[in-house]
């Protein structure tokens, strides 16, 4: 059996690869895979969309390649290749020394991911004090110049700032800001926006994406959100049930989605655009539970072009009738085939 | 933070009152008479009811109360039946020494209740972890009079490297006073020691799992920097209200371990008043440590506000 | 059109700010000021705004659960204030569900215990026929009997929500506030409670106020929709007429905000920028409210408030606060951001 990647060709040589990636809780005994098998790759300036409801394993994939994973779960296979180091072996000192200068996170809730007991100005420069031994003078204006870039207004006088005094928008934006500090070369960011109101969201969106294109970053941006997604990617990963289903630049993604599940998602996605239709068109049932898998394609027992086969074989990730670079894993092409159910007969 | 205090302050003029009822009740309710403690049973009936009337056990309860508190305000606890002295001057001179021995406790159990947890949660489920476990189960299920003793035996009567019991030596020095102390003071601070260390361990855990701790970690933050300078301040507050119900039960456990190691604080000389039935003497030095405690948590309460500064002062 | 099911009239809804020891009052929270609208039997009106616009409070008020500081509200023809005194008379017309369901269902009751308790308190069916009605409820909101027995942890997001339903329609309001009920789901799963709610509402001619953030869904639920900011209402209208040609700035630059799931569209799109945070409501500016985020402020707009006006030609429904909404260029302006680029 040949394995596909799931990452299109890059031009570029990647700078972060994951392959055959698989994220395991519990012992052996009870085991819960919430990863299984993934490979994507991020050339140095591309930015790479992870798409998935709660629950896909888009953020622990992520954790996973950042060796911070909570307590309980594991790798329990595949590689990851960060500028040409195996990131698993890293001794914990060079996991260290990769974390924020190599890959940079940026987390979903701004409140809950800045220390509420610490200033931004002390936390912000505290790896550049303590890993690159900049003195604190010096970390202190780099710190002003970073809350400058990233927009906040009066910058040095926020540095004493707690996170709390600060509004949802300038906290995100402080986050940013701390992630950017030792120049990463990926930075990842795990829904950036979804706490925020939607005036909002469009700046830090925008922020992001200057700052990639300004800074010469590659982006990974993980979300629920296909819309968020559209504006600033240029590849797009779709994940299910802990593997990804489909993979393609952004523009063919949301031309011609072929699996079926990226299909269903968006149309059932609600729009401010085009037509008002009087009912919306949900996925039927509920995700799978990682600790009761389901047998064959995850997506079957909800989809709608589902054939016998979906039951119990699982389709590999492979190029699509259309050719490559767009992969996909499902044993039929919405394209071409027509449902074999219509959408809502499945047990809900 | 000034209001928050004076509220605080006003809450606990009531709960003063309830203690002086409490105390009062209580002597009310130990049995036995002690008429009989004093002149022994052979005395006659008219001579026992001679000295009911002239310790006023002969007035209706209520009175009796009335009696006591208006003592009370005027700094009058009554006559000690036992040491032959005012009630007050036995415990003003005692208090003292509880509070010595007490303070020299929570210190202990603080510095290495808080050192000893941290260390633990530094590396959770870790064989150092494991024997904190150990250790806390240790101390916390021996009785204290139990490891006094045991104590005694090892070092005092084995070992012959500390003194068994008193405050000091005949010389009076710093040095034997330093020496009288270890064991009480070890003995005093084991229980409190080992339900620190547990709390501070458990509260650095919590936020270990904040969202914060993974930022921090994601710069390439050390992972010792991440527990003293993340978990540990934000662990704080449940650490000192821990640290502060420790301080009121120091001063219940502080009876044992004085008659344990026959150290002349309030608690021995609750001993010796309970065992005699020396009422005047168990009331006052019930007040005593129940005023103290009311003090402590009053002060506990501050300082968790003062650590809080986003806590509602309301 | 008869008279309406839900009438506001100038509502406001302030919270004192007290300091000090004796708790003294040093000033106020206008989170709703003076706000006017109705809601048709029947229908739903979408109440759209962002963090600190009040709308929330404007739905807690119209259940009673936040004191109105001045204006009436009309439920079915009577005085809010009076169905208030009357204990239980407005639980019976309006209902709450709101975004966080596992928060409002006790974690130690089952299902079925939580749908009889409130059939049994509101004495709404005889003790025995209870079980046979939390049946009914569980089907009438596309859950299996069976899930009765269990506890609100082994149920997912949905479900949670669908069992926060069941329990408002057991009393068989005629009003229900959703506060942004499906926020909180994954998008399959939206839809699924959204179709439930429009199911109900045809079925039982039940009459809603959705709250939401989100302009997409409420496009899809609403009759007629209210937009918010900084307590106030900025524009409000039918659906298709605010959609099809929003009048404020504000609904402008929330429409340009929304992000849309086709990078065509996405990056062909001008967005109108929102300048600063959200208004301060213990110190309200004279004025318009959205003077400091607003890309067309001018001097007037410090002075005098807007009221609230049709303009032109257009349906005299659709109504907007806002001095300069008439002028041409500005129209343009606002017509390219918000959906020049979509259609």
């Amino acid at each position: 059996m040949t394995m596909h990647s799931n990452a299109a060709p890059s031009p570029a040589a990647p700078i972060l690869e994951v392959s055959h990636l698989g994220v395991a809780y519990g012992n052996d005994a009870r085991k819960v895979q919430v990863v299984h098998d993934v490979s994507l790759a991020v050339s140095p300036g591309e930015a790479l969309g992870i798409v998935g409801e709660s629950g896909c394993g888009k953020s622990q994939t992520m954790l996973a390649v950042l060796r911070l994973l909570p307590r309980g779960g594991r790798v329990s296979g595949g590689a990851v290749r960060f500028d040409g180091r195996d990131v698993l072996a890293l001794s914990a000192r060079d996991v260290r020394g990769i974390r924020g200068h190599g890959l940079a996170l940026i987390s979903q809730d701004a409140l809950t991911a800045l220390n509420p007991a610490m200033t931004i100005g002390t936390q912000m420069a505290e790896p550049l004090i303590h890993y690159d031994g900049v003195s604190g003078a010096q970390a202190r204006k780099r710190c002003a110049e970073l809350l400058d870039l990233v927009g906040i207004p009066g910058a040095t006088s926020r540095l004493g700032s707690y996170p709390h005094e600060l509004s949802g928008g300038m906290r995100q934006r402080a986050l940013i800001a701390m992630a950017i500090s030792a120049n990463p070369k990926v930075l990842i960011a795990d829904e950036p926006t979804t706490a925020l109101d939607v005036t909002t969201q469009a700046q830090i969106l925008q922020l992001i994406d200057r700052l990639r294109r300004d800074l010469g970053m590659a982006l990974i941006l993980i979300t629920h959100d296909l819309g968020v997604v559209a504006g600033v990617t240029d590849r797009v990963a779709v994940m299910y049930a802990g593997r990804v289903v489909e993979t393609a630049t952004t523009e063919d993604l949301f031309a011609s989605p072929r699996h079926p599940y990226t299909k269903a998602l968006l149309d059932s996605t609600a729009r401010i655009e085009g037509q008002v239709s009087d009912r919306l068109s949900p996925i039927p049932g509920l995700p799978p539970d990682p600790r009761s898998p389901v047998s064959g394609c995850a997506f079957h027992p909800r989809c709608s072009y589902v054939r016998d086969v979906c039951h119990q074989d699982l389709p590999q990730l492979v190029d699509g009738i259309a050719g490559g670079e767009h992969p996909v894993r499902c044993f039929v092409d919405p394209f071409v085939t027509a449902p074999a159910r219509r959408a809502g007969e499945a047990a809900r | 933070m000034l209001s928050f205090i004076l509220n605080r302050a006003l809450q606990i003029i009531p709960v003063i009152i309830g203690v002086t009822i409490a105390t009062f009740l209580l002597a009310q309710i130990i049995p036995g008479d002690p008429a009989d403690v004093l002149l022994g049973s052979t005395a006659s009936e008219e001579t026992r009811q001679e000295l009911r009337t002239a310790l006023g056990l002969s007035e209706p309860v209520y009175i009796q109360y009335g009696i006591y508190l208006k003592n009370l305000l005027q700094g009058d606890l009554g006559q000690s039946f036992t040491f032959a002295e005012p009630v007050t001057q036995v415990l003003v001179s005692r208090l003292f020494n509880t509070s010595l021995l007490a303070i020299a406790a929570i210190i202990l159990a603080s510095i290495v209740g808080v050192a000893a947890g941290t260390w633990a949660a530094l590396k959770p489920g870790s064989i150092r972890d494991q024997g904190l476990s150990v250790v806390v189960l240790f101390f916390n299920s021996m009785p204290s009079f139990w490891l006094g003793l045991v104590l005694i035996l090892i070092f005092g009567l084995h070992l012959r490297l500390l003194p068994v019991g008193g405050m000091d030596d005949a010389t009076g020095s710093l040095a034997g006073l330093a020496a009288h102390m270890v064991l009480p003071t070890f003995t005093l601070a084991a229980w409190s020691l080992a339900v620190i260390a547990r709390m501070t361990r458990s509260a650095i855990l919590d936020v270990i799992n904040s969202d914060y701790i993974r930022t921090a970690r994601s710069r390439g933050v050390s992972e010792a920097r991440i527990v003293l300078r993340h978990a540990l301040p934000n662990a704080m507050p449940t650490v000192i209200t821990v640290i502060g119900m420790q301080m009121g039960f120091l001063l219940s456990g502080a009876v044992l371990t004085e008659t344990v190691f026959s150290w002349p604080g309030i608690g021995l000389a609750m001993y010796q008043a309970i065992s005699t039935r020396d009422i005047p003497l168990i009331q006052g030095g019930i007040l005593v440590l129940a005023i103290a405690f009311v003090l402590i948590n009053f002060v506990v309460d501050i300082l968790y506000a003062y650590f809080n500064p986003k806590i509602k002062l309301a | 059109m008869s008279t309406p099911a839900i009438r506001l009239k100038d509502v406001s809804i302030r919270f004192p700010i007290r300091k000090g020891v004796l708790r003294r009052v040093v000033g106020e929270v206008r989170a709703v000021d003076s706000i006017s609208f109705d809601i048709n039997e029947g229908e739903t009106v979408g109440l759209v705004g962002e963090s600190g616009s009040g709308k929330s409070t404007t739905g807690r008020g119209l259940l009673g659960l936040s004191h109105l500081s001045g204006g009436t509200v009309e439920c079915f023809g009577q005085d809010l204030a009076a169905l208030k005194r009357d204990r239980g008379a407005l639980p019976r017309i309006s209902q709450l569900v709101f975004q966080d369901p596992y928060a409002s269902l006790n974690p130690r009751m089952t299902i079925g215990e939580t749908l009889g308790e409130v059939l049994h308190v509101h004495r709404l069916v005889p003790p025995a026929e209870i079980g046979a009605r939390v049946a009914k409820l569980l089907d009438d909101v596309g859950l299996r009997r069976e899930t009765a027995e269990r506890h609100p942890h082994a149920l997912s997001g949905g479900q949670r929500q669908r069992v926060a339903i069941a329990r408002a329609l057991a009393i068989e309001p005629k009003f229900i506030v959703l506060d942004e009920v499906v926020s909180a789901l994954d998008v399959s799963i939206q839809g699924q409670i959204v179709n439930l709610l429009q199911d109900l509402q045809r079925q039982r001619n039940l009459t809603y106020l959705f709250i939401t953030h989100d302009l997409s869904i409420v496009r899809h639920v609403s009759h007629s929709i209210v937009v918010l900011y900084g307590g106030q209402i900025m524009e409000m209208g039918p659906r298709d007429s605010l959609f099809a040609q929003p009048l404020h700035p504000y609904t402008s630059a929330l429409l340009s905000a929304v992000p849309v799931p086709d990078p065509r569209i996405e990056r062909a799109r001008a967005r109108l920028e929102v300048r600063s945070e959200p208004p301060d409501p213990s110190a309200p500016l004279p004025g318009c409210r959205f003077q400091r985020s607003c890309a067309f402020a001018i001097s007037r707009c410090q002075i005098e408030r807007p009221v609230l006006r049709p303009i032109g030609s257009h349906d005299s429904r659709h109504v907007a606060a806002c001095h300069r909404m008439d002028e041409p260029l500005v129209r343009e302006a606002l017509s390219r951001a918000s959906h020049g680029a979509l259609s």
